[in-house]
């Protein structure tokens, strides 16, 4: 087994590294398009409320997968071309920043009015406001749910190997398909994921103990 | 006679079919202090808050600093101008002592930082906390908490002070010191609107006590004609239900 192990382990560290790059790329998409519908939500203006919810509703509504294929297939469909890697990164950026909206949200409403108010009052811009006040007071707020979020859109890279990327997943299912041994193979893939995911896991729970202490 | 600092103008204000404010006409002399109290819902904390520009009146004319709030597109131009003080001090938490007054000079008014904080510590000096400039709001005491607010809303040189209940949220040992802080600014000549159920500081410091009720000015008139010698009687029930306890 320690042969099938050893021969293997190449390929798989070798998906990891996409899946490492594809999930980092995700999360810088994620992140900014999840805060930017958060602030269109909470801004006050109806239509950008009424854009933010449909976009927000609308993919928290479909299937990943879904929204993979119609980026992938749908684009090519209109004549232009997008690589898988593209693809994978667009598709999840759009589909978990649904989700990450309504984290980014709940931590803005969560600021109490007054320190609108307050800011209001000493001069500040809307923005400043945003950037200055607001922002920095939802990080103890989103920062549990966020990583948990990260954490689901990890996991999620292992459908982008359903358009065909050489992702870990995807390396993981070629090897068994020439040799073979679903159960190890399939075992060292989920202790990949594992070995990535468990310390971002352990990070956010040391985190939350510091905050509640301090 | 000067003009004056705020001028009231028949404003009314509803909150949803609920009318909180009955044609309100009011002025307030620069450097006057001026006490508002009333019961619960009486319509005081409407008041000033729609002479700070936090809320919007449905009818009348409000003037401020000369700026009309009343105007929806010129009602930014009070900001900075006047202070406000909360109930709940509003510090920013994420932020000491000194962060909290400095943040608005650096970020609204473009001073540099080194400026900032130089101006920041004369506030916080002001109100006896220069020690404490970096500790943050939850490693400070209530009465320390509303200290650093009041040093916050002084730092932007506003021409008035509002202060809302500033006094309500504290433990009862803690009220002096904030009290003795907005005492001093009365002495410095600010212009102030109170609103405070503390019957002491309306008799020994204001210079006009206005009591509302249920939307209406019911009576004003000096600290003394107000605690000695009401007319109305709504007044002379609330002082004498008030001034029991």
């Amino acid at each position: 087994m320690s042969e099938l192990i050893i021969s293997a382990l190449p390929t798989l560290l070798q998906g990891l590294g996409i899946t490492l790059l594809l999930s980092v790329a995700a999360i810088i998409g994620s992140t900014l398009l999840g805060l930017l519908a958060a602030v269109l939500r909470t801004s006050g203006l109806p239509v950008a409320k009424q854009i933010a919810v449909l976009y927000t509703e609308l993919f928290r509504g479909t299937p990943v997968l879904i929204t993979l294929m119609f980026i992938y297939f749908g684009i090519a469909y209109f004549g232009y071309e997008i690589n898988l890697f593209a693809a994978g990164i667009l598709g999840l950026s759009i589909y978990q920043g649904a989700y990450i909206a309504e984290v980014f949200r709940a931590g803005i409403e969560a600021v109490p009015k007054g320190q609108w108010e307050v800011s209001w009052i000493l001069g500040l811009s809307k923005r400043q406001t945003f950037m200055n006040v607001v922002l920095p007071q939802t990080r103890g707020i989103v920062l549990p749910p966020l990583v948990g979020q990260y954490l689901s859109l990890i996991k999620d890279t292992s459908i982008v190997s359903m358009i065909g990327m050489s992702e870990l997943m995807h390396q993981g299912q070629a090897i068994v398909d020439r040799i073979g041994q679903p159960v190890v193979i399939y075992g060292l893939v989920s202790l990949l994921y594992f070995a990535v995911c468990f310390p971002l896991s352990r990070w956010v729970q040391h985190h939350q103990t510091r905050s509640q202490l301090s | 006679m000067s003009k004056p600092a705020i001028m009231l103008n028949n404003v009314t204000k509803s909150f949803g079919s609920t009318q909180v404010l009955k044609e309100i006409s009011l002025d307030v002399s620069p450097g006057e202090v001026l006490v508002l109290i009333g019961a619960s819902g009486s319509g005081k904390s409407t008041v000033l808050r729609i002479m700070s520009g936090l809320e919007k009146s449905d009818g009348g004319e409000i003037w401020v600093n000369n700026v009309p709030l009343h105007e929806n597109k010129r009602a930014r131009e009070i900001c900075g101008h006047v202070g406000m003080v909360f109930q709940q001090f509003n510090l920013f938490p994420h932020k000491t002592a000194l962060g909290n007054v400095t943040l608005a000079l650096i970020k609204a008014q473009k001073l540099s930082v080194a400026e900032a904080n130089k101006r920041g510590m004369a506030a916080l000096e002001r109100v006896g906390l220069a020690e404490r400039s970096h500790h943050y709001p939850a490693q400070l005491s209530g009465g320390q908490q509303q200290r650093v607010a009041i040093a916050r809303a002084l730092a932007v040189e506003p021409k008035i002070m509002f202060f809302d209940e500033a006094t309500s949220a504290l433990d009862p040992e803690l009220v002096g010191e904030v009290m003795e802080v907005m005492r001093s600014l009365a002495r410095e000549g600010m212009t102030m609107v109170v609103v405070t159920h503390e019957m002491g500081f309306a008799r020994k410091t204001a210079d006009r006590v206005v009591f509302m009720d249920q939307g209406i000015i019911a009576e004003q008139g000096t600290p003394e004609q107000i605690f000695v010698n009401p007319q109305n009687p709504r007044t002379q029930q609330f002082l004498s239900r008030v001034l029991e306890h």
